[in-house]
């Protein structure tokens, strides 16, 4: 007795998700703007080949190319110092992106092992999530501002005025911004701890790790993507905020943030240098959190295929 | 009810003593401090004397106790004799300032008006405009107004303060020239014609704080009325023929409020940090600016004090959350 039937062809589960994410109209949207901006600081760079930070070196020239309206030489206008403004949003964007990526990676990868490890480990929880709460009591901006203060100096000096002050912020941001993700893990893991396939893992004897590594991970995938995603935004915003406030990156090497904070000071006469600056990190903002919004739908088995 | 206020404020004692040593330490140990900044030139017995007149040349241990008893005990005396005319705290040192040489929580004291009137008025402004917001574009979900709604929290949160306020300034005081740029301090509500003058410096950093305040607070209130409408009590208060106004207003609002006021109580502290970003951009001489001069300085007594306080507030508020959850709603009470 053969089943002739035509059986549908198995779809995976992200194929799956696709499918729903793809009914989130203001998501496709948001993607395509994110993957746009992304294409514009990466690509971009290649195809506008003038360097953000090139000062013309004789003096005259330089006076005469400053603060220059757009023109097709340079699309966005000319700096108080004669740099190509077009190519400054690019160099500004790769390390505004660079930053909100790297950022949350530590903060993602904080906040899933202090998740899981209390989730899982009983005597890990409770001494755990007291210091999750410490970090929420702390009061993270004014903290972020005198951590800047202070080893800024001295990483630059050890690591470069670039590469010390990105460490320092991405670090900065990571390590203050895990605690919403532990939280939201290790709820996850408490739940799936008691299910079935748990319980029948353990009986065949299966050592802690790869339980953790094999079982538990793959099923709180979900939530950890969509606290990434808005935890992109969350960096970018947080780093432009402190360049804003004249604490971020040194002033000849260009973030958004930078950008937008050198641009007040020429409010009255060129608002453009504060509104493009601005109109990005908005975008990559609003782009990012409908992004996560529309995940959170895609992922959730009781809204998918509906 | 009470044993759990007691237990939580007992809990909270501990955690404050906590953050206040990391924000100490952090502080202290940094490789940037100022005791590393006396430029190598001075001569080491004049760099001693600089040190020791700065009181930072005493153990960590030692210092750490003294600004722990000087903000616990000294300054809550010189308050109890300000406000009494005692003298409990005559002849005792309080915690001075580097750059000004005056106690730092004058200088705070003088600071806060400005921090309150501004940062206050636009948390009360921004609750007043979410809570219709959220209740109506709940009650009528996916509708053009939802759409919008939802759409505009989404903008107002996602774009940064310090961005709304360059484009309100740009509009507004460059280009229109209604509001001026800059908040003035100095001016006193006397009459008629100053209070509008307050009212117009105060329109540009209430509107800002105000939209990023009410887009967070309107989506909990749609959300949690959107949990509350699709349950069945509101089924069983309409069956039994009770008038919408009253089912939505009265039966679903006050449950759907519970959540949301623990979630306004939690944010006012966080707002006093968004506030030092709105502060610096429209130039109001607040806590923030203090704060951001201060970390400029590298003035560490007033760092530490202004970055403790914050900490307070967020604990405190934590803790005023969470017993107004138990008072509200009897079915998560502690005990």
């Amino acid at each position: 007795m053969t089943d002739t039937s035509v059986v549908e062809k198995p779809r995976s589960q992200w194929a799956d998700v696709w499918a729903q994410f793809k009914t989130h109209k203001g998501a496709v949207a948001a993607l395509t703007v994110f993957v746009l901006l992304i294409l514009f600081v990466t690509v971009g760079p290649l195809i506008w080949t003038k360097d953000p930070t090139y000062i013309n070196p004789n003096a005259a020239e330089m006076i005469r190319t400053r603060n220059k309206p757009p023109s097709w030489q340079f699309p966005l206008g000319t700096d108080q110092l004669g740099r190509d403004m077009l190519a400054r949003m690019m160099k500004g964007g790769q390390v505004s992106i660079a930053v909100g990526l790297v950022a949350m990676v530590i903060s993602i990868l904080l906040g899933t092992l202090i998740g899981v490890l209390a989730g899982y480990f009983k005597r890990l929880d409770g001494p755990l999530m007291r210091l999750t709460d410490l970090f929420l009591a702390l009061p993270l901006l004014p903290l972020l501002l005198v951590m800047v203060m202070l080893f800024r100096d001295p990483l630059a000096r050890a690591l470069g005025p670039e590469g010390g002050t990105f460490l320092l912020i991405v670090f900065a941001i990571g390590v203050t911004s895990w605690m919403q993700a532990a939280r939201i893990v290790r709820g996850d893991v408490l739940a799936l701890k008691e299910r079935e396939f748990v319980l029948a893992a353990r009986s065949i004897g299966t050592p802690s790790r790869r339980m953790i590594l094999r079982h538990i991970l793959p099923n709180v995938v979900s939530p950890i993507m969509v606290s990434a995603t808005l935890g992109i935004a969350s960096a970018i915003i947080t780093e432009s905020a402190l360049s804003f406030l004249g604490l971020g990156f040194p002033p000849d090497f260009p973030t958004w943030g930078r950008l937008l904070f050198d641009g007040v000071d020429y409010i009255q006469q060129y608002p453009e240098r504060v509104i493009w600056p601005g109109i990005a990190i908005s975008l990559t903002v609003l782009s990012v959190n409908y992004i996560g919004d529309g995940l959170r739908d895609a992922l959730d088995p009781r809204i998918r295929g509906r | 009810m009470l044993t759990f206020t007691i237990r939580r404020l007992l809990l909270a004692i501990p955690t404050l003593l906590f953050i206040s040593l990391v924000i100490f330490l952090l502080v202290d140990f940094a490789p940037g401090s100022p005791m590393s900044q006396i430029p190598l030139t001075v001569p080491p017995e004049v760099r001693l004397r600089i040190i020791e007149a700065m009181g930072a040349n005493e153990p960590i241990l030692v210092r750490y106790l003294l600004w722990l008893k000087q903000f616990f005990y000294v300054e809550p005396l010189v308050l109890i004799d300000s406000l009494f005319g005692t003298s409990h705290a005559e002849g005792m040192q309080r915690i001075v300032s580097w750059q000004s040489r005056s106690p730092v929580m004058d200088i705070i004291l003088e600071r806060m008006p400005q921090t309150l009137t501004v940062v206050g008025s636009a948390y009360v402004i921004g609750v007043i405009i979410a809570l219709p917001i959220g209740i109506y574009s709940a009650y009528r979900q996916y509708s053009w107004f939802d759409q919008v709604g939802t759409f505009i929290s989404m903008i107002g949160f996602s774009v940064p303060t310090f961005f709304t306020g360059v484009v309100l300034i740009l509009v507004f005081s460059v280009n229109l020239g209604w509001f001026p740029s800059i908040y003035d301090t100095s001016l006193r509500v006397t009459s008629w014609e100053t209070f509008l003058l307050q009212a117009k410096q105060m329109a540009m950093p209430v509107a800002v704080l105000a939209l990023y305040n009410a887009s967070q607070i309107s989506r909990y209130m749609r959300s949690s009325m959107l949990d509350n409408l699709g349950q069945d009590y509101v089924r069983t208060a309409r069956a039994k023929g009770m008038a919408e106004r009253i089912v939505v207003l009265k039966h679903v609002l006050r449950n759907s409020l519970i959540p949301v006021v623990t979630v306004i109580a939690l944010g006012i502290p966080t707002i006093f940090g968004g506030a030092i970003i709105t502060e610096q951009v429209f130039k109001v001489n607040g806590l923030g600016a203090l704060l951001i001069n201060a970390i400029q300085g590298s003035d560490l007594p007033m760092v530490q004090t202004l970055t403790f306080i914050f900490a307070v507030l967020i604990v405190l508020f934590n803790l005023i959350a969470d017993v107004l959850y138990g008072m509200l709603d009897p079915r998560i009470r502690y005990d």
